[in-house]
C-alpha cells in the first residue's frame, strides 16, 4: 500500500505472522506502530476509511458539545458495532475458523482505515490536531472495553520508559500517595498502594491528572498509581500519533502512490466532518420525504419544525411576498426535500408571491421552479442544500437577502433575538450557543438549538447525531 | 463571561479608572526620557533570547505596543535590542506587552498560510491582582493599596513559588510588580516555556483553589483529604491568616461581616450559629480575632450535639484558604498566546516602574518604595549636579544613567536573573549536543 514504508516493513516481515498463522492481528487494541503491507482493493480503501470517519466525526462533534467520556461511550459503542467492530478473541459468535477470519477482517479494517486516514489528515496542523484528538478518544473508549489481561499485555508491549517508584521512596511518601488516591491515610489504604505499581513520569505526560490534582507531584515528576495509568497510555498514544503524522506529512510529497488514491485522499480530508467544523450529509435522500407528500397549504403549519435558516426564509416570504433568487433556491429545494411535489410547489410559490402579477410569475418564476424539479433545461435532479453548502456558498447574503445560515450570517444580537423568539431564554444556553458560533461550529449551534427546543421529545437527553442538513433537522423533529 | 476566541490583550486598566485625572500621570516627555536613559534593553533582549546573539527565541517573539493615542499595535518583532530600542524611542509607547515566540516572524503573519503561523513557546505566567481581594480587603478598595493588603500578594508569592519549585521543579522564576496593585510571575525554565495550552491549563488549575474562582460568599467544601499542595499551603497560610485577616483586615467585626462568617460555617441556622449570633448581639464590637475564637469555645461547650468536630475543623480550614490562598487570574496562565505586560515598563497612572520583586527579600517589598519615573529622572539630575560640583577625577568615569538611580538594585537583580536563565540554556544545549553525538556514534 505505501511503497516507501512497505520496503521497511518487509525487512521486518517476520513479525507477527510467525506467532499465529491464522491470525495476523493477535490483539484487538492496536497502537498502529506498524504500517499495513498487504494490497487492498480501491473499494476497500475508500469504504473502510469512510466507515472510520463516521465514528471519528461523531466523536468530534461530541467533544465539541462538551460531552463526558461516559456519554461519548454510550453514543459510539453502537456505532462501533456497525462500522468498526471490536470483538475479543473470546468472542463466540461463530465456529472457531469463521471467528478467526472475522476477527482478522475486523482488525485489518481497523488497521488499514487508521493508516488511510493518516494520509488524508496529515497535511495541515489543523487536520492533524483534530485527527489526534478524535483517534485518542476512540482509543480511550476501546481501552475501556478490553479486560485487565489484555490491558496488561498491551502496556507491556509499549515498552515505555516509565520509572517504577522504588519501595524506599514509596515509604517516604506514604501519606502523600495515599491522600492523593482520594482516601484518608490508613494502614489498609497504604497497603493497597504499597502492593501495586506506582510510576514516576514527567508531569507533562499526565496533564489531566495534574489539572484535577489527582496525583502527587514532586520536582516535575507525577506519581501515577495503577488505577490512573489509562491517562498515561492515552498520552502515549497521542504523542506517538502526533510524531507519526508529522513524519507522514513530510514523506507525503515523496510517496509515489497510485494516482487513483490521491483524489480519494483529498476527498476524505476535505469533505469529512473533521476537515471543517460542520458536516456534510452522506446520504441526502435519507432525509427526503419520509413523511409522505405535503400540500402547498400545509407548509405554514410545518414551519415550527423547520430549522432557523428555513423558518427565517418563510418569515420573510410571508412579510415581503417575495424572495430573491438564492433564497428561493435554498428554500425551494428544502421544501422539495420534505415532500412538496412540483404541482404543489407551483401552487405554494404562486400563493406566496402575493405581490407578483400572474403573467410575471408565469414568465419569470415558473420555469425556475420546474427546473429545480428536473423538468426543464438540463433535467437534472437538484438536491436540497446541506449545511455545508449553505454555510459556505459563494453568494454571501447582502441586504434584502435572507438565504444562508443564520448562525453564520446573522449579526450576533439579531441571532440571539431570534433564538429568544424560539423560546430559548436561559442565559447559560444562549451563551453556549454564542460560544459555538464564535468557534465557527455553526452546525453544533444548530444542533444545540434543536435540543433546547425539543426537550420533551428528547426527554432531556442530548441528540445522538449532529445536524448537518436542514432536511435532517426537519426529519428528526417529527420522529416519534 | 468572555467571548474572545483569540488572544485578547489585557485591557489597559487605566481606561476603567474613575479616579480624577491623576496628578501623577507620566508626561510623554518623561516617558521618552525613561526609554532613552533607563530601560534595560540589553537585559530585556537577553532575557527573551536566552543567549547573547540573536536567535528566533527573540526575533520571532511578538511585542505588542500600546501607543500614547491608545492604539494597540500587535505582531511586532525585532532583530535585536538596538532595533527594538530604536522602535521604542520612535513610538514612545504607553507600555508594551510580551507575547509568544511563533513558528515564524510575526511580521510575516499575513504572508503565511493558516497553520504555518502558530505560537511555539512562552514563559509560564501568573497574574495576581488585589482587585480580586476586594471582598476581603477592609483597609483599601479599588485602585488603592497599602502595605496591609499587599500582604495578600506576599503570601501569594510564597505559596506559588514553593509549589512551582517543589512540585514542578522550576528554577528560574521571577516576580514583577505590575505597577499598581498586583504582581506577575514569569517562569522562564525551558521546560516551562515549551508547555502547550493543555499543560498550561493543567498547571493553572492545579494552582487554582477552585474552578469557579474563589469567593467568601459561599462555602467551599473542598474535597477531603486535601491534596498535599493544598495542605502544605494551608500550613503556610495559617499564621498569615492570624495576622492579616484576624488582626489587620478584621473583616467580621461588623454585622455584615459576621453574617459572611456564619454563612461559611457548617449548615446555616444550626444551634451553634444561633448561639453565636445571640452572643455577638449581646456583646457588640467583638473583633474578628475574638469571633474566630468564640466559634471553638462554643463548639467545645457542646451547644450542638450532632456537630462533628471534623466538620467544623474542615469548615475553618476552608475559611483560611478562602481568605488567604492566592487568587489567580487563570486566563492569563492558560494560553500560550496570551500577552502580558513587560517588566520595567511604567504604569501610566502611578508612574511607578514595573520592577522585579527580589525572591530572597520578597517579604520586605513595599510597593510604596517603588520608584516613579519622575523620581528617577530627578535622581539622575541631582547625581549629575553633584558630580559636576565635585569636579574630581570621578567625573571622567562613565556611569550609566540607571546606576545613578534607585532603579539600579532592580536592574542588577534582573541582570542576575537573566544570567542564570542563560546559563541554564547553555547547559541544556551542551547536554543536548553531547547526547546527539553519542547517538550518532
Ligand atoms: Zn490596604
Amino acid at each position: 500500500m505505501f511503497r516507501q514504508t512497505k520496503r521497511r516493513a518487509l525487512e521486518r516481515k517476520n513479525f507477527g505472522r510467525e506467532i499465529n498463522r491464522n491470525l495476523t492481528y493477535n490483539d484487538r487494541l492496536n497502537l498502529y506502530q506498524i504500517p499495513p503491507i498487504d494490497e487492498i482493493t480501491l473499494d476497500e480503501f475508500e469504504g473502510w476509511a469512510i466507515d472510520r470517519l463516521k465514528i471519528l466525526g461523531e466523536i468530534d462533534s461530541s467533544i465539541l458539545r462538551n460531552r463526558t467520556v461516559a456519554e461519548i461511550e454510550k453514543i459510539i459503542k453502537p456505532l462501533l458495532e456497525i462500522y468498526l467492530p471490536f470483538n475479543s478473541n473470546h468472542y463466540s459468535g461463530s465456529s472457531s475458523s469463521d471467528r478467526d477470519i472475522q476477527l482478522e477482517h475486523e482488525r485489518k479494517k481497523d488497521h488499514y482505515s487508521h493508516f488511510i486516514l493518516r494520509l488524508a489528515f496529515c497535511r495541515s496542523q489543523e487536520l492533524r490536531t483534530k485527527f489526534i484528538k478524535n483517534e485518542s478518544m476512540l482509543f480511550r473508549i476501546r481501552y475501556n472495553m478490553v479486560d485487565r489481561v489484555e490491558r496488561m499485555k498491551f502496556v507491556d508491549s509499549l515498552d515505555l520508559d516509565w520509572e517504577l517508584v522504588e519501595m524506599d521512596e514509596k515509604e517516604d511518601l506514604r501519606e502523600k500517595l495515599v491522600v492523593c488516591s482520594g482516601h484518608e491515610f490508613s494502614e489498609e489504604n497504604w497497603s493497597n498502594i504499597k502492593n501495586d505499581s506506582v510510576y514516576k513520569v514527567p508531569f507533562e505526560k499526565v496533564p489531566e491528572l495534574v489539572e484535577n490534582r489527582r496525583v502527587f507531584i514532586r520536582y516535575g515528576k507525577a506519581y501515577v498509581p495503577a488505577n490512573l495509568q489509562v491517562s498515561l497510555i492515552m498520552n502515549e498514544f497521542s504523542t506517538r500519533l502526533e510524531r507519526a503524522l508529522e513524519m507522514t506529512a513530510r514523506a507525503m510529497p515523496r510517496l509515489d502512490e497510485d494516482e487513483r488514491i490521491i483524489p480519494i485522499l483529498q476527498h476524505l480530508a476535505t469533505s469529512s466532518v473533521l476537515s471543517a467544523d460542520y458536516g456534510e450529509a452522506g446520504d441526502v435522500n435519507k432525509f427526503n420525504s419520509q413523511k409522505g407528500d405535503i400540500a402547498a397549504t400545509e407548509v405554514k403549519k410545518l414551519v415550527r419544525h423547520f430549522p432557523l435558516c428555513m423558518s427565517n426564509l418563510q418569515t420573510h416570504l410571508s412579510l415581503d411576498g417575495h424572495l430573491k433568487y438564492f433564497g428561493r433556491q435554498q428554500y425551494g429545494l428544502f421544501l422539495k426535500g420534505i415532500g412538496l411535489k412540483v404541482d404543489e410547489a407551483l401552487k405554494f410559490w404562486r400563493l406566496s408571491f402575493s405581490k407578483i402579477p400572474e403573467d410575471k410569475f408565469q414568465k419569470e418564476y415558473r420555469y425556475n421552479i420546474r427546473h429545480n424539479y428536473g423538468l426543464e433545461g438540463g433535467r437534472k435532479q437538484y438536491r436540497p442544500y446541506d449545511c455545508k453548502s449553505i454555510i459556505n456558498q459563494n453568494a454571501t447574503p447582502g441586504p434584502g437577502d435572507h438565504h444562508g445560515c443564520p448562525y453564520k450570517h446573522f449579526p450576533i444580537d439579531h441571532l440571539i433575538n431570534n433564538l429568544q423568539q424560539m423560546g430559548i431564554n436561559d442565559k447559560f444556553d444562549l451563551n453556549q450557543i454564542r460560544d459555538f458560533v464564535e468557534k465557527k461550529s455553526y452546525h453544533i449551534a444548530c444542533t444545540k438549538v434543536f435540543e433546547l427546543t425539543h426537550k420533551a421529545q428528547l426527554q432531556g437527553k442530548p441528540l445522538a447525531e449532529t445536524i448537518n442538513h436542514p432536511n435532517q433537522y426537519f426529519g428528526l423533529t417529527l420522529e416519534p | 463571561m468572555k467571548y474572545s476566541t483569540g488572544p485578547l490583550p489585557r485591557q489597559p486598566t487605566c481606561s476603567t479608572q474613575t479616579r480624577p485625572l491623576a496628578l501623577d500621570q507620566v508626561s510623554p516627555e518623561e516617558m521618552l526620557q525613561f526609554y532613552q536613559r533607563l530601560f534595560p534593553y540589553r537585559y530585556f533582549f537577553q532575557w527573551l533570547n536566552h543567549s547573547p546573539s540573536p536567535s528566533p527565541d527573540f526575533t520571532h517573539r511578538e511585542i505588542a505596543f500600546t501607543l500614547q493615542s491608545d492604539i494597540y499595535s500587535r505582531y511586532n518583532s525585532f532583530k535585536g535590542y538596538e532595533d527594538f530600542k530604536k522602535e521604542v524611542l520612535r513610538l514612545n509607547p504607553l507600555r508594551f506587552e510580551i507575547g509568544p515566540q511563533y513558528t515564524a516572524n510575526p511580521r510575516d503573519k499575513k504572508l503565511l498560510r493558516k497553520g504555518a503561523f502558530r505560537p511555539l513557546t512562552k514563559e509560564l505566567v501568573f497574574d495576581i491582582d488585589l482587585t480580586d481581594y476586594d471582598e476581603i480587603r477592609t483597609c483599601c478598595s479599588k485602585t488603592q493599596i497599602c502595605i496591609k493588603c499587599w500582604q495578600f500578594i506576599t503570601v501569594a508569592i510564597r505559596t506559588m513559588t514553593l509549589g512551582l519549585k517543589e512540585d514542578f521543579g522550576f528554577k528560574n522564576i521571577i516576580w514583577i510588580f505590575s505597577g499598581r496593585r498586583g504582581a506577575h510571575a514569569w517562569v522562564c525554565d525551558k521546560r516551562a516555556r515549551e508547555l502547550d495550552d493543555q499543560k498550561r491549563r493543567a498547571i493553572a488549575h492545579y494552582f487554582a483553589l477552585s474552578r469557579n474562582g474563589t469567593t467568601v460568599k459561599k462555602r467551599m467544601n473542598l474535597k477531603r483529604p486535601l491534596h498535599p499542595h493544598i495542605s502544605r499551603s494551608l500550613e503556610i497560610l495559617k499564621d498569615d491568616f492570624q495576622v492579616n485577616i484576624l488582626e489587620e483586615q478584621d473583616p467580621w467585626e461588623t454585622n455584615d461581616g459576621e453574617n459572611i462568617l456564619l454563612n461559611l460555617l457548617p449548615e446555616r441556622n444550626t444551634e451553634l450559629n444561633k448561639e453565636l449570633r445571640a452572643f455577638w448581639l449581646d456583646n457588640p464590637g467583638r473583633t474578628s480575632y475574638k469571633k474566630w475564637k468564640d466559634i471553638d469555645d462554643f463548639a467545645k461547650k457542646g451547644v450542638q450535639k450532632n456537630l462533628s468536630t471534623k466538620e467544623l475543623q474542615y469548615a475553618k480550614q476552608d475559611i483560611i484558604l478562602q481568605y488567604m490562598y492566592p487568587r489567580l487570574d487563570i486566563e492569563v496562565s492558560n494560553k500560550l498566546n496570551h500577552l502580558l505586560k513587560s517588566p520595567f515598563v511604567v504604569h501610566p497612572k502611578t508612574g511607578k516602574v514595573c520592577v522585579p520583586i527580589e525572591l530572597d527579600n520578597y517579604e520586605d517589598f513595599d510597593p510604596e518604595d517603588v520608584p516613579t519615573v519622575d523620581q528617577l529622572l530627578n535622581e539622575i539630575d541631582s547625581f549629575n549636579k553633584e558630580l559636576n560640583e565635585s569636579k574630581d577625577e570621578m567625573a571622567d568615569i562613565k556611569i550609566s544613567d540607571y546606576e545613578k538611580t534607585s532603579l539600579k538594585i532592580y536592574i542588577d537583580y534582573f541582570a542576575k536573573f537573566v544570567k542564570s536563565v542563560m546559563e541554564e540554556e547553555a547547559e541544556i544545549k551542551k547536554t543536548f549536543s553531547a547526547g546527539k553525538r553519542s547517538l550518532d556514534f
